[in-house]
């Protein structure tokens, strides 16, 4: 869609944000902040360590493992071994939601297990409590998984949460028993937590159930975790459209799907960032190719069933698809004519997850609405510039303590979906096979894109650019509104939700019309309109 | 109840977060976890959510070399960072479990640090040990308090002054004290006041940290103050900010229950006048008047219901001595915490709370409390948003109280003290068992 509001050069901003750092800091800080060029998309500096005492919106890797991979499926009983807080803070605080088929079916979703350790514990070792833990948790429930989280104490005092796993899964014997080394330390963010559970899910979970899966076009959604009910919005349009979802990573999910996730003949990805380790390591083990989707946007939503449409190839699914989007498209319509003449040409700045920041700027788009800035809390730089740069990203110290997983071709299950034929063809028809471009290619030139942005640089955008409304989670968000600009939070959606799909979409609209046309704003003087401030001159020329 | 080794659904939260929630309460402060970034975040996120304002935790951002070698860097470039862009008067810095386990010597590196930098134009810096695999989020809260005036407090000649120690209320609650304090005619001291930085305005300018909070030039002379009056049931004088005034300094240590119902209120005013020689003013006088009457008008909708209280030690033991005056019987009182002193002073409260049929358990989870909700049918329960669940699955009214209140709006002005914030806590109760009646009521009453 064409951009309604030109960008003012931001160098000056640039400036004016790391002018405060120390020199050594302002260093650091000016390669994660880059001017766009979609054309010749330049370097960003990601996935580095924040800098001690500048506050980042960055999480641990115990809150990317437990709080996010493995959080949302709801059969999984996830004990947590370490003091009281982590597992209190993870507690139904990611609005992951479920819906289990039956209501007596297992749920423990609304559970917070925590081995509690106390002092003793930490001198004396946890591992006799997390296997009294374990057993109580079966006796309970008698599970069918039951995941252990390493937090930071566990990896300090050597407790081997792995050799207590095994030991208890043996003695238990109708209950898989797998543990996370995920303690908070280890890797710069949450996305150090991703990677650990994809590798846990993937060795201990996917493959363990060979039954062959029904349906003719069988797909897995990888990175879609239900944030208020976006998973459950997916799955009304895929079975419209006769597409049989084998297993979702791991929104709205069951143990028993995740393992039987191998029989799916593709594997469709939403957060590339979160999940794309799970995408390669089945296309090596089990010959499955992945590919990058969108559901959060009507027309991205629409781009996505085409392509997977196009994957499979069958001329039936192509008609369906299409009388699918044709069923679903006028609905939509009519609420962005409603919106937009009210949205049109408001600017917006995402700053968030590892994946969200690129999605949203579609929907903003849907709206007429101009993103002038954006950038990821935990992504690495293949998702601001596309996989094409993963051979030139160097390995640092943080990420060679990430086990990286020996995969290869699986004797009996490895079998191609697709020939080396079939791949390269569908390639030429513009279907990115194993791949991402990332968010840059996207976004207008000399839009800014900011990696990790701390809280004194958001508050200076604020400053500078004015933004009709600002995206990003509860951390920021009172502090964007003390300025008199919403915030709409895109982990938890303030509650709101679904936004994927078309159904989703429409909710968007609406929720950001009521955002950003809202009459309290009214009420609350923005600092700069006050009185003069240090902020650039406005030099938004709608067009 | 069942003997568990882990715990389910826990009542309690971690003893850095108290730490931090204190910390937000002194004036031009920037809390400061030595850890990992996650607690930062994750005690941010959870303290945002209850009080709907934004709070900055620095972190020192532990990686595994430093989980290995030490904290000392880390610590000292946080330090100097936060020190740059904030420009705070004061950090007040707690531990966290990681640089516990591995044996940081805090106050030694924060030595170092000024030797280095030189003392003058630092940032006065609190130190509090709060690893939480010791004690919960209650028990920070109190370190960070004692930290803060040991830090600060001097002694020297006595001022007409009196110190108040006011515990994890709310920030309408803190108002509400400060305005019965001045309304005295007495000067004071109020540490932690969060009740502006937790619960403030739209800002005119910018603020890298939001205005209010305890003067640090104030808890200054909380070594000179004529008494201090310390809110807690449990807490004991070698913890207590209160205690270390006495023993330091001699500045008269009142240890009162949190003021909830007439009969603490009473108290709480009693101990006012004779501090400061005045009589209670009238305005207060009125409020408990209009309190004893309402406790006339609203009894017979709420005599002999039976409630489950929850929550921190100290706001169920006060909770629960209201509830008795009230009629109502807190047939559990239940929390996370365990100082071992629960029974004991809540006995003091309610003498006959075995007769009532009152039981006590400390150090218990939402698991322990829902078994025991089967066997004691409450007709409602009492404590924070956590209880949700429970309350849902067994369909009875949650009256929201105290923290963490995440799935309701206001919490943070939310009155619970003194004759006020009795009021309040009694309408809610009063009209939640009434809402309940026109609920399951076939004709539904629609007039009382």
């Amino acid at each position: 869609m064409e951009a309604k509001v030109l960008i003012p050069d931001p160098s000056r901003i640039k400036e004016e944000l790391i002018n405060k750092y120390p020199a050594k800091v302002a260093k650091k800080r000016s390669k994660s902040i880059v001017i766009n060029d979609p054309e010749t998309v330049p370097e960003v500096q990601a996935n580095v360590r924040t800098v001690p005492g500048i506050i980042t919106q960055r999480g641990c890797s115990y809150a990317g493992c437990k709080g996010v991979v493995l959080g949302p499926t709801r059969d999984i009983v996830n004990i947590v071994h370490g003091p009281i807080g982590c597992s209190f803070y993870a507690w139904l605080t990611r609005r992951n939601q479920t819906r289990p088929e039956k209501p007596t079916d297992e749920n423990y979703i609304t559970y917070c297990f925590s081995t509690d350790m106390q002092e003793e514990h930490v001198v004396f070792g946890g591992e006799k409590k997390l296997k009294v833990a374990i057993q109580e948790a079966y006796d309970l429930f008698h599970p069918k998984a039951i995941a252990i989280f390493s937090t930071c104490p566990v990896g300090l005092i050597g407790d081997d949460v792995h050799a207590a796993s095994r030991e208890m899964k043996e003695k238990l014997g109708d209950c898989n028993v797998f543990g996370f080394s995920c303690e908070g330390y280890r890797g710069v963010s949450q996305s150090a937590g991703h990677h650990i559970a994809n590798n846990g899910v993937f060795k201990h979970m996917v493959g363990n159930n060979n039954t062959p899966a029904e349906g003719k076009f069988k797909l897995n959604l990888l990175g879609e975790y239900n944030i208020g009910g976006d998973a459950f919005e997916i799955e009304r349009i895929f079975e419209k459209c006769g597409i049989t979802l084998v297993a979702s990573f791991s929104g709205n999910s069951t143990v028993r799907a995740i393992e039987n996730a191998h029989m799916a003949d593709l594997n469709v990805i939403l957060c590339h960032r979160s999940i794309n380790y799970m995408g390669d390591m089945m296309e090596v083990k089990y010959g499955i190719p992945w590919m990058k989707v969108n559901f959060v946007g009507a027309e991205s939503s629409a781009k996505s069933l085409r392509k997977i449409a196009e994957y499979f190839g069958d001329e039936e699914l192509k008609a369906r698809i299409e009388a699918v989007i044709a069923e679903e498209t006028p609905k939509v319509q009519a609420i962005i004519d409603e919106i937009r003449p009210r949205t049109e040409g408001k600017t917006a700045m995402l700053f968030v997850g590892g994946s969200r920041a690129h999605h949203y700027q579609d929907l903003f788009a849907e709206l007429g609405m101009t993103t002038l800035a954006a950038g990821y809390e935990f992504a690495h730089r293949d998702d601001y510039e596309g996989r094409e740069v993963l051979p030139k990203i160097k390995i640092d110290a943080d990420s060679k303590n990430i086990e990286e997983l020996k995969v290869s071709a699986d004797p009996e299950l490895y079998k191609p979906r697709k020939s080396e034929a079939e791949l390269e063809e569908l390639k030429a028809k513009g279907l990115e096979i194993n791949g991402y471009e990332g968010m840059m290619k996207q976004m207008q030139k000399k839009s800014l894109v900011i990696d990790d942005v701390s809280h004194y640089e958001s508050e200076k955008l604020i400053e500078l650019y004015k933004p009709d409304i600002f995206c990003a989670g509860i951390k920021e968000k009172y502090v964007v509104q003390k300025m008199g600009v919403p915030l709409k939070q895109l982990h938890s959606y303030d509650y709101g939700g679904p936004y994927t799909g078309f159904e989703g979409a429409i909710n968007f609209y609406k929720d950001i019309d009521r955002m950003v046309n809202n009459p309290v704003w009214k009420l609350i003087k923005a600092p700069w309109e006050k009185e003069e401030s240090g902020s650039l001159e406005a030099s938004y020329v709608t067009q | 109840m069942t003997a568990k080794t882990a715990t389910q659904n826990a009542c309690k939260l971690c003893t850095p977060l108290g730490a931090c929630l204190a910390f937000r309460g002194i004036e031009s402060c920037v809390p400061f976890l030595h850890g990992s970034q996650g607690c930062a975040t994750y005690i941010r996120r959870y303290l945002i959510s209850h009080y709907k304002e934004p709070i900055d935790i620095a972190s020192s951002n532990f990686n595994e070399e430093t989980a290995v070698f030490g904290g000392s860097h880390n610590l000292k470039l946080g330090l100097k960072n936060v020190t740059q862009q904030y420009k705070p008067q004061v950090i007040g810095i707690a531990t966290t479990c990681l640089s516990e386990t591995i044996g940081d010597d805090v106050p030694m590196i924060l030595k170092e640090y000024k030797a280095i930098m030189g003392e003058a134009d630092l940032p006065a810096m609190i130190f509090a040990s709060t690893p939480s695999y010791s004690g919960s989020h209650i028990d920070g809260f109190h370190a960070a308090v004692r930290s803060a005036v040991k830090t600060f407090a001097t002694g020297g000649a006595k001022k007409n002054m009196i110190n108040l120690f006011s515990g994890m209320i709310s920030p309408a609650d803190i108002r509400y004290m400060k305005e019965i304090l001045t309304d005295f005619g007495m000067p004071f001291m109020l540490l932690p006041d969060y009740s502006q930085t937790l619960d403030g305005g739209p800002w005119a300018e910018y603020h890298r940290i939001p205005p209010g909070g305890t003067a640090t030039s104030a808890i200054a002379e909380s070594g000179c103050a004529s008494a201090s009056i310390e809110f807690s049931s449990t807490l004991e004088a070698s913890k207590s900010a209160a205690g270390y005034l006495e023993s330091e300094f001699g500045v008269e240590r009142h240890q009162l229950p949190l003021p909830i119902g007439i009969k603490a209120s009473d108290r709480f005013f009693a101990v006012l006048e004779a501090l400061s020689g005045q009589p209670m003013p009238e305005k207060y006088e009125d409020e408990r008047r209009r309190l004893v009457d309402a406790y006339a008008d609203g009894h017979k909708y709420i005599f002999g219901r039976k409630a489950i209280l929850y929550g921190e030690e100290d706001l169920v033991i006060s909770v629960a001595a209201f509830l008795r005056e009230i009629g109502v019987t807190p047939v559990l009182c239940a929390s996370g915490g365990k100082s071992g002193q629960m029974k004991k002073r809540l006995l003091e409260l309610v003498p006959d709370m075995a007769e009532q049929g009152i039981e006590v358990r400390e150090g218990v989870d939402f698991v322990d409390i829902e078994h025991e909700a089967e066997r004691l049918q409450p007709d409602m329960l009492i404590g924070n948003s956590k209880g949700f669940t429970m309350s849902k699955k067994h369909e009875l009214p949650l009256i929201r109280i105290g923290f963490p209140i995440h799935d309701r709006f206001g919490g943070q002005r939310l009155h619970h003290l003194g004759y006020r914030g009795t009021q309040e806590l009694f309408d809610r109760i009063v009209n939640t068992v009434i809402e309940e009646r026109q609920k399951s009521s076939p004709i539904g009453y629609t007039y009382m």
